[in-house]
């Protein structure tokens, strides 16, 4: 049952329509830099084309096909030409080249400089190999956590804090931002903001081991009042078994291995090695974007891990069948 | 400076002969100092670890051609990337270019007999030999390196990367980098000392300008590399806690060493292709180069503005803009130098009359595909525009254009223009032709197409990709390029053992070029010069004199150098360089017993350090008779 469900979740997936191109911008931040990106294109594209004809024209000017010994030339006329030629390219080179840092930092200036008085703020901890997503309060009944699926109001300026759990990674949504790097032992901050709304595809852009390659996250930027109603729901604790099925599989996650290393805020599961997942079946997907958040797929992930994903931290967990069809349902009611 | 001969030719030959000889036969092999061995060794085993790096890039394509495809697993991709870029890097382009190539050609282009310190340098060859079979006795292993070429901390410390993985790689890095700094003091002795009279330093072919400059800068790159793997290595072994941010060790402080160095690396591959250009260009125009001066000035500008630009390579890591401008800034201005070249070699194409002959062909491969590569540096120097493409497949895109493009092209040509002198043949032009093509055609294939992954979004060092992101089209597109790339590598290697049995006798000079090493014959007699050269210009050959006076009052019955001023190489004295000997084959393997055993346990640096004091003792010691008075000598 779980392979032919795990293959409609693919296929699933390849429609997966997260915008995920450094030339498709959806806020400010991207598209300055898409306009820094074609302005500088053209740039190297015109020299491109200039010093090519340059060396064709010189190739073919005096190229001489036979292959005996030629005697040598001298051409001070010609050198005496030449310096001025070379001279004026150098000039052209410069001040091609003092305009693109003019525009880049320009740019670089525009990109950075948002600003908001009480912007919506989010911790990104980056850990082997997920994404832990914190939107900071001062009261800590306040403060959401959650993992990978990250959600912004659109048309505000929010304000990224990175950090490293263990080794370096990079944060990057390529069509709403450049890269920041997540140092261990570093903290900095950066802004971004979404103008249309819709799911964003990232990953991870710095090597970080076995599973760099599955490293995703998703920016999901919708109107501020769907936003409200995300946080409000995500601040809720888990939701309380309805059945005796959810009643099982809730007992299944506490009794097993799960509860090492996940939280499901409302109950005595409070461990933070792995992904929150107090409302993990609001999610999408799973496994920093690996497959998505389909019953099958859940199955295949719980029963081993190590299949999809090798080398991830998470240990298989060998389920009796209707164990695990309760844990699967429990956790897909935790919306 | 004229004098009569002293001893006709005839005889001088036969005592130049023994007195040069260097030993034949098993144990000779390993004893041989003279240049003209190292150098090829340097040369072939360097293009064997091109080839080895080349099947891991392959491997590497045929994982990446389709989306979840399974030909190799995470753990197998990320050590063979990391050996793929440290071999390319290490192992290959910098002991071809600047080793090979500069061990062989330097001696003979200054026009003396055997290159300063003969036994260093070759002392220097095994250390790199036995790095080098370091590294990828590890992959073989199935333990092979796995935190990238940059091997980044703290992945690659002791608590993300347990085991020996690392330690190979940060050990090999000591190999590999003592073996240049070796060759670098020999190298820029040879060309600060050894230059033929007449040779002044405005008369210097541009090659030597280059591996003075490139030598400078190992010498003054390479330690940092050595400082920041030993740091590795004892955070590693001996608990130290450098790169540890939990204790207060610094994981940037690590990449800023380490860039440090990999930026003038940069220069240090890609100097040693415009030092080839600017040999090949002229010879094949019929002229001298256009603009001598400014490409002097251009290439000591290169070596030292390279010192100031590794920042580019941490933009995304956070550093305050203000910084991060000044390293745009100063990575736009290292443009102008290249450039100056670039228009200094199309105007001596423009004002010569172009013979496109198999080097020739490869130089303006190395125009075009270093070109791209330039340009698409321009945009990565632009803070902004590297955050979105840095670490993505739009950077492997722009390395490669630019090393491949400025080292591996080049080398090509370069192979082609002196393996006449090298082996005495002259290389088939049709198969060279058809290697210059596919390679070509496969290389833009490959390469070009990244670009457009990066800019869609495509992170570098990735073992594999889903379908959802839509790569698979592009990718399979680069992939396909590595079978022309590496048909035409085939057709190379065909090509030369193919002309090295039954090519053409290529004489002392086929192409009529104007360097001292044409005036020997092919391949050089183990003494290089029977009458050691003067010089009237800055192509020797082309600007000799009609009857242009050579150096007597060397002895034949020793083997003795003139020592010449560094500014005019006016002779000053006589130096006797050693013969050939086992013991710096013996140091080498005492040094390499010490280095790998340090990584195993910290007691390898103290016992290991007994063979190496005694290999040195014995290398050192005196050799019963005291060398002739070191006198200025008429010459």
């Amino acid at each position: 049952m779980t392979l032919a469900r795990l293959h409609s979740g693919l296929a699933l997936l390849a429609q997966f329509t997260g915008e995920h191109n450094s030339l498709h911008p959806a806020g400010p931040q991207a598209s300055g830099i898409e306009w820094l990106y074609w302005v500088v294109f053209w740039i190297t594209f015109a020299a491109f084309v200039l010093v090519v004809a340059g060396f064709t024209r010189a190739a073919v000017r005096n190229r001489s096909s036979t292959s005996e010994m030629l005697p040598l030339v001298r051409d001070l006329e010609g050198d005496r030409r030449a310096s001025w030629a070379v001279g004026t390219a150098v000039f052209i080179t410069v001040l091609t080249l003092f305009a693109v840092l003019f525009m880049s930092i320009i740019t670089g200036k525009k990109v950075e400089g948002l600003t908001s008085k009480n912007p919506v703020t989010i911790q990104i901890t980056g850990h082997q190999w997920w994404w832990e997503a914190v939107y900071p309060n001062t009261q800590a009944d306040q403060t959401i956590t959650t993992a990978n699926e990250i959600h912004v109001p659109v048309g505000k300026p929010v304000v990224i804090l990175t950090n490293s759990a263990d080794v370096i990674h990079s944060f990057w949504a390529p069509s709403v931002h450049g890269k920041r790097d997540l140092l261990p032992g570093y903290s900095s901050a950066f802004w971004i903001q979404i103008d249309k709304p819709g799911t964003y595809a990232g990953r991870c852009a710095e090597f970080c081991g076995l599973q760099h390659a599955h490293m995703g996250f998703s920016i999901v930027a919708e109107d501020q009042d769907t936003f409200q109603r995300w946080e409000a729901q995500q601040l809720k604790p888990a939701v309380e078994p309805n059945s005796s099925e959810t009643v099982r599989g809730r007992q299944v996650f506490l009794t097993h291995a799960c509860v090492m290393c996940h939280t499901i805020r409302g109950t005595d599961a409070g461990s933070r090695m792995g992904p929150d997942l107090t409302h993990v079946g609001s999610r999408r997907m799973i496994a920093a974007e690996t497959l998505p958040n389909t019953p099958g797929a859940l199955a295949a992930w719980i029963i081993d891990p190590q299949r999809s994903k090798p080398g991830n931290k998470m240990a298989p967990n060998l389920l009796n069948p209707g164990d695990l069809g309760a844990l699967v349902t429990y956790l897909g009611t935790l919306q | 400076m004229s004098q009569q001969v002293a001893v006709p030719e005839s005889t001088r030959e036969p005592i130049l002969a023994r007195t040069w000889r260097q030993p034949g036969g098993f144990w000779g092999w390993f004893q041989n100092v003279h240049h003209t061995a190292i150098g090829v060794r340097f040369m072939v085993t360097a293009f064997i670890f091109f080839l080895l790096g080349g099947v891991l890039a392959a491997i590497m394509r045929w994982q990446l051609a389709t989306p979840e495809h399974g030909v190799i697993g995470p753990d197998l991709y990320n050590q063979i990337f990391t050996v793929h870029g440290s071999t390319m890097i290490f192992l290959f382009a910098v002991p071809m270019m600047f080793q090979g190539f500069g061990v062989y050609l330097v001696p003979l282009i200054c026009g003396t007999r055997n290159i300063a310190f003969p036994r260093l340098n070759a002392f220097s060859y095994y250390v790199y030999l036995v790095g080098g079979l370091l590294l990828w006795a590890g992959l073989l292993l199935r333990t092979g390196a796995d935190a990238g070429w940059f091997a980044y901390v703290p992945l690659s410390g002791p608590e993300f990367t347990p085991g020996k993985r690392s330690d190979f790689w940060a050990q090999m890095i000591t190999f590999t980098e003592v073996s240049a700094l070796g060759v670098a003091v020999s190298i820029a002795t040879t060309i600060l000392r050894y230059r033929a009279p007449g040779m002044t330093l405005n008369r210097m072919p541009l090659i030597l300008w280059e591996k003075l400059v490139i030598s400078m800068a190992v010498i003054f790159a390479m330690p940092a590399v050595m400082v920041v793997s030993y740091m590795l290595l004892m955070d590693r072994t001996i608990n130290t806690q450098f790169f540890n941010p939990a204790v207060g060790g610094d994981v940037l402080l690590y990449q800023h060493l380490f860039w440090f160095f990999g930026h003038p690396e940069v220069y240090i591959i890609f100097l040693p292709g415009t030092a080839i250009a600017s040999t090949v260009i002229p010879v094949f125009c019929r002229r001298h180069i256009f603009g001598y001066v400014p490409i002097v000035t251009s290439v000591v500008a290169t070596g030292i503005l390279g010192f100031g630009v590794w920042v580019h390579h941490m933009f995304a890591t956070g550093l305050p803009q203000m910084s991060e401008s000044f390293f745009t800034a100063a990575t736009l201005m290292i443009v102008i130098p290249t450039a100056v070249q670039f228009y200094c070699w199309m105007a001596t194409i423009w004002h010569g009359r172009l013979q496109l002959m198999l080097p020739m062909l490869w130089m303006f491969g190395f125009f075009f595909v270093f070109l791209i590569g330039g340009l698409s540096g321009v945009m990565l120097a632009s803070v902004p525009l590297n955050w979105q493409v840095h670490d993505t497949f739009f950077v492997v895109a722009h390395f490669h254009y630019v090393l491949i493009g400025g080292a591996l092209f080049p080398m090509f040509a370069g192979l082609y223009f002196w393996i006449p002198k090298i082996t005495g043949r002259m290389m088939n032009t049709l198969l060279g032709k058809v290697h210059f093509w596919l390679f070509f055609a496969g290389f833009n294939i490959t390469f070009f197409t990244m670009h457009f992954l990066g800019l869609r979004g495509m992170p570098r060092r990735v073992y594999t990709y889903g379908p959802e992101m839509h790569w698979e089209g592009l990718n399979l597109l680069a992939s396909s390029g590595v079978l022309l790339m590496a048909t035409g590598v085939i057709v190379f290697i065909v090509n030369f053992f193919h002309s090295k049995s039954r090519g053409r006798l290529a004489g002392p000079n086929p192409w009529g070029a104007g360097s001292l090493e044409w005036a020997v014959s092919s391949p050089p007699p183990a003494y290089n010069f029977l009458e050691l050269p003067t010089v009237n210009g800055r192509e020797p050959l082309w600007d000799a004199l009609p009857n242009q006076p050579v150096v007597t009052g060397l002895r034949d019955d020793i083997p003795e150098v003139l020592v010449t001023n560094s500014l005019d190489s006016e002779p000053q004295h006589r130096d006797e360089l050693p013969p050939a000997s086992i013991w710096p084959f013996l140091a080498a393997i005492a040094v390499s017993v010490a280095f790998i055993w340090s990584i195993f346990s910290p007691w390898g640096v103290a016992y290991g350090a007994i063979p190496v004091a005694a290999t040195l003792l014995g290398w050192l010691w005196p050799r019963g008779h005291s060398p002739s008075p070191r006198v200025p000598e008429e010459v």
